[in-house]
């Protein structure tokens, strides 16, 4: 204790002369550029993957229908909304969300006299600080999910070129668990997959190392998951949340993946045994994916089903018309040895309206199902198309598959853009390579190169296999020399495909003629079904649509022992055959139960 | 030397030993002290007997503040607990922050990039600044000097705004998530800070003028509430509270953490122990603090990785493990104990906050035989947040 302690306190009194430091108006105080106050959404950008929701620790975030959002492929159409009585503003939700249309505002004063106005949907509910600029938005490395794919091990072009091997490896155990970890589980892919395969549970599944459980999901909705674990569409990636800010999620690889891990020997067992027999009998035209599907279902079901196929194999368009690099045909047989090992009895070679008549199976069963694809190749009709060096990719690739002998072009042109051109094209580059150890393909569209309908993973693989592609190039006619030999095909320059009122009206540059050189032409076009096998008067008694068979939502056509399903009334793929397929069986199975009561 | 009680008011004890307290002999009295006092010790309260104006017993009581917190985290993934632990301790929350993130990291396999450990570091150092100022308004406000809260509560904001630019929250940061930080430094972040420290270094020199060299304030705290150097280790204790009584105790130099290996400082010591010797010991280390934070500034990386690369964070699961994670807070040692157990969510999650010890055993003890008027001061001088004593 000195003098100093008694004297020092009054040092304090200098603060008299001092201004306040209390801030006059702390009401409009603006708060820090980072500052994370109330939230934003961009209506327009956000999907509704629900993500912020799953993450919110306070479960202040749901999910509800929002009157201006209609639901659609890649959006759920629901909006978060929070509700402030719970939200701790962490931002977990900003950090998450998978599209970055969550933000904050550095707005953070709000008085109202209602409780239930702070729980609100940003963005829908209009708020004073939608339009603001400050505030905190997820900083650019900062991520909670990983964005890129795992990359697929593939055959390099010098290692397939000259072979029909699967180009596509699979990934290893690693490899999957780290994509299927990167899956969010929003299950927006479910709504979009046509026969809305469970696909987060499946992912999770990988995520898991549990295979047996991820197959049983597999085969629940899809019998032909083998095959479409190589060659689906996968419209599920179009709609991943993923996809946003980063690649898909490679949900079809995942797919193949469990099928590769899972041996064969178990997968009888882990799918099950069908139900008791019921009696009912069912006769199925064509086996395809459609028509395997509906049987794999009905039989599960306990009915008794039959399969007529007209060719020596079944699988349909996926054996005959898909290339065996894309889909070896022994992953093909699993999952077709899997559906008839359920009690489906079929017989192959057996040409309906030639070996067995409509008639008699509607006589000798409750219920028939049509589900023939679309088996023969549309032609160009252009001038001398029907030389007999001018084929249809689907007649060829037929050829192709079923081994049967024919004179391999030394030098062809193709005409289409879309994926059956891509694969005839690819499978004559291997043969030729094979044969005459060069590759001479040339592939003409109407289309530019981007806007093919074949994806862009087969276009790119043509390229570095060989593969010339002439695009923007119109069909005129094929050239044929003196002595009646098919000598080029000759093309004009396209203008524009469609009209103004976007009708299919090719426009054509005449003084830009180039002619093709090839001794052969394959049409790629397109293909159309065959249903001269009901007969004719079948055919004036059943409704039609536009050149299709009419049919109701389920696959019923307006006979009532008849339903349809597949390429042949719906398209244009093995998935949404599949899907098909399944809605015929649930349909039949539903009739033959109500005939019982 | 020690303060000696006098001994011929106090009550007898009994064969059980338990204190012979008649209240019916009007001798004695109960008094509570809390859970509402102007003290700032938060939501706890003591119920004292007194005899006169002096304490005989003491019994501590807490409650008031539970939420469960720990119970909490077992429901909740790993990324879930990241907003919660904060709430811990309301003052100082980074340390929960930090202690969460290293053991979710040492149990998970993943290294925090340094420049992240750096921004780690400034912010557990601008958190002890604030926690030291709050300390100083409550510690002198327990002896009704009001003015020198009303100082430390304007240079305390200064720091929130620095906290507000940097993290985007004033109070709970939550910014130091396991795999690292949200983000790096603001544009001129370094010139406001550097402003900021002069303003609270000035505002220290006042503070020092005002309240240290004070001859009531000495009056009342030189020899109150003296801890006995050898109590430390038997009831735990740690941080400013054991430096004061001469033991050179801190986690930051002892088990260096973070950055701090690559920080020049040595920890502030005091000799006698009591109330007096705590606040002047809490006052040098805030200035440490300032100085630590210039060097922090100095040296830090301005590029790099701000966070590790994470698995999925909704479905992460951390394999078996356990493990114990420390840290030196404005109060004592800071600690996590975690265990997982290849789920994910955390098995089991404590949390030692320095409170726990200090506040009830400790002062249960220390209690005993001061004046009523002086029990505030203790209590406060202890430096307790209680809902780290009921996470």
């Amino acid at each position: 204790m000195s003098v100093r302690d008694l004297l020092s306190p009054f040092s304090a009194w200098k603060n008299v002369l001092r201004d306040p430091v209390t801030i006059a108006d702390p009401l409009n105080r603006d708060a820090a550029p980072r500052y994370r106050g109330f939230h934003q959404n961009d209506i327009a950008k956000c999907i509704g993957c629900g993500t912020c929701e799953t993450i919110c620790q306070n479960g202040a975030i749901d999910m509800l229908p929002v009157d201006s959002v209609a639901t659609k492929i890649g959006d759920s159409g629901l909006r978060p909304r929070i509700d402030y009585g719970r939200c701790c503003w962490c931002a977990l939700c900003v950090d998450i969300c998978m599209t970055g249309s969550l933000t904050m505002s550095n707005e953070y004063k709000w008085v109202d006299p209602n409780p239930d106005n702070f729980r609100f949907t940003p963005g829908i509910d209009r708020k004073s600080w939608d339009s603001a600029e400050l505030g905190y938005q997820r900083p650019e490395q900062h991520r909670l999910t990983e964005t890129k794919r795992i990359a697929m091990q593939e055959l390099e072009a010098d290692e397939r070129i000259d072979n029909f091997a699967e180009i596509v490896a699979g990934y290893t155990v690693a490899e999957a668990k780290l994509e299927a970890d990167r899956c969010v589980s929003c299950g927006i892919c479910v709504a979009t997959c046509p026969t809305h395969m469970a696909i987060p549970e499946y992912i999770a599944a990988v995520r898991d190392g549990d295979y047996e459980r991820g197959l049983k999901i597999l085969y629940e909705t899809n019998p032909f998951s083998q095959v479409c674990g190589r060659v689906c569409t996968r419209k599920c990636e179009t709609s991943c949340a993923s996809r946003h800010e980063g690649d898909a999620i490679a949900i079809r690889w995942l797919k193949r993946h469990i099928t590769d891990q899972v041996p064969y020997e178990r997968y009888r067992e882990i799918v099950g045994d069908p139900l008791p027999p019921t009696g009912k009998k069912v006769a199925i035209i064509g086996a395809g994916p459609a028509g395997l599907t509906a049987a794999f279902d009905l039989a599960r079901l306990g009915h008794q089903v039959t399969v007529f196929e007209a060719k020596g194999a079944g699988g349909g368009m996926t054996r005959y018309g898909i290339p065996e690099y894309r889909l070896p045909y022994e992953a093909l047989d699993r999952d077709i040895n899997l559906i008839l090992s359920m009690g489906v009895e079929i017989h192959y070679n057996c040409r309906i309206g030639v070996d067995r008549t409509m008639d008699s199976l509607q006589q000798d069963h409750d219920a028939v199902v049509l589900a023939i694809g679309l088996q023969q190749g549309r032609q160009t009709r252009i001038p001398q198309s029907n030389h007999e060096r001018v084929y249809r990719a689907v007649d060829l690739l037929h050829k192709i598959t079923a081994n049967e002998p024919f004179e391999l072009p030394h030098c062809a042109v193709v005409i289409g853009g879309g994926n059956v051109a891509m694969d005839i094209a690819r499978s004559l580059a291997r043969m030729q390579k094979q044969q005459y150890g060069v590759v001479n393909i040339t592939v003409t569209a109407l289309e530019e190169q981007q806007h093919f309908m074949a994806d862009a993973d087969e276009i790119k693989e043509a390229l570095e296999e060989g593969v010339l592609i002439r695009d923007r190039c119109g069909p005129q006619g094929c050239e044929v020399d003196t002595g009646g030999k098919l000598i080029g095909l000759k093309t004009w320059r396209v203008v524009s495909i469609f009209d103004e009122e976007r009708r299919f009206a090719p426009k054509y540059d005449e003084q830009d003629e180039v002619v093709h050189a090839c001794d052969t032409v394959i049409e790629a076009i397109g293909q159309f079904s065959d249903n001269s096998l009901l007969g004719e008067l079948l055919t004036e008694t059943l409704e039609w649509d536009r050149g299709r068979l009419k049919i109701d939502a389920a696959g019923r056509t307006s006979e009532p022992w008849l339903w349809s399903a597949g390429d042949c009334v719906k398209g244009p793929d093995v998935v949404s055959a599949v899907a098909d397929g399944h809605r015929v069986a649930a349909s039949i199975h539903q009739k033959l139960q109500e005939e019982d009561r | 030397m020690a303060y000696q009680p006098d001994r011929s008011q106090y009550p007898q004890r009994r064969p059980d030993g338990t204190l012979d307290i008649d209240l019916t002999s009007g001798k004695y009295l109960k008094l509570w002290q809390g859970p509402q006092h102007p003290g700032i010790t938060g939501n706890m309260s003591v119920e004292l007997t007194v005899c006169g104006d002096e304490v005989v017993a003491g019994k501590t009581h807490v409650g008031y503040l539970h939420r469960g917190f720990e119970k909490l985290m077992e429901r909740r993934t790993f990324i879930q607990c990241f907003p919660i632990v904060c709430r811990i301790c309301v003052p100082e929350p980074d340390f929960n922050e930090y202690c969460y993130a290293a053991a979710v990291e040492e149990l998970a396999g993943i290294t925090s990039p340094e420049r992240a450990n750096w921004i780690r570091t400034l912010i557990l150092e601008m958190g002890r600044i604030n926690s030291y100022m709050m300390y100083l308004g409550g510690q002198a406000g327990s002896l009704g000097q009001g003015v020198i809260g009303q100082w430390t509560t304007y240079a305390r904001d200064l720091m929130l705004d620095r906290f507000e630019e940097l993290t985007g929250a004033r109070i709970y940061h939550m910014f130091i998530l396991p795999g690292g930080v949200r983000d790096g430094l603001p544009e001129g972040f370094k010139q406001r800070m550097e402003e900021t420290l002069k303003e609270i270094e000035s505002i220290l020199k006042d503070v020092y003028n005002v309240m240290y060299c004070n001859a009531v304030f000495k009056k009342r705290t030189v020899g109150i509430g003296y801890i006995d150097p050898q109590l430390l280790d038997s009831y735990g204790i740690t941080g400013p509270t054991a430096r004061a009584a001469g033991v050179a105790k801190d986690v930051r130099r002892d088990q260096p953490y973070l950055v701090y290996d690559q920080l020049d400082f040595e920890p502030i010591t005091g000799k006698d122990s009591d109330i007096y010797t705590r606040a002047d010991v809490r006052r040098r280390d805030l200035l440490m603090s300032v100085d630590l934070i210039r060097q922090i500034l100095a040296k830090m990386p301005d590029s790099g990785e701000l966070m590790a690369k994470l698995p999925n964070v909704l479905h992460w699961q951390i394999p078996r493990g356990e493990t114990y994670i420390r840290g030196e807070c404005s109060r004592g040692e800071y600690g996590y104990y975690l265990v997982t157990d290849g789920s994910g969510y955390p098995r089991r999650v404590n949390v030692r906050g320095p409170s726990y010890t200090h506040a009830v055993a400790l002062l249960e003890r220390l209690i005993v035989n001061i004046n009523i008027a002086d029990v505030a001061a203790l209590m406060v001088s202890l430096h307790t947040y209680p809902p780290e004593i009921e996470r």
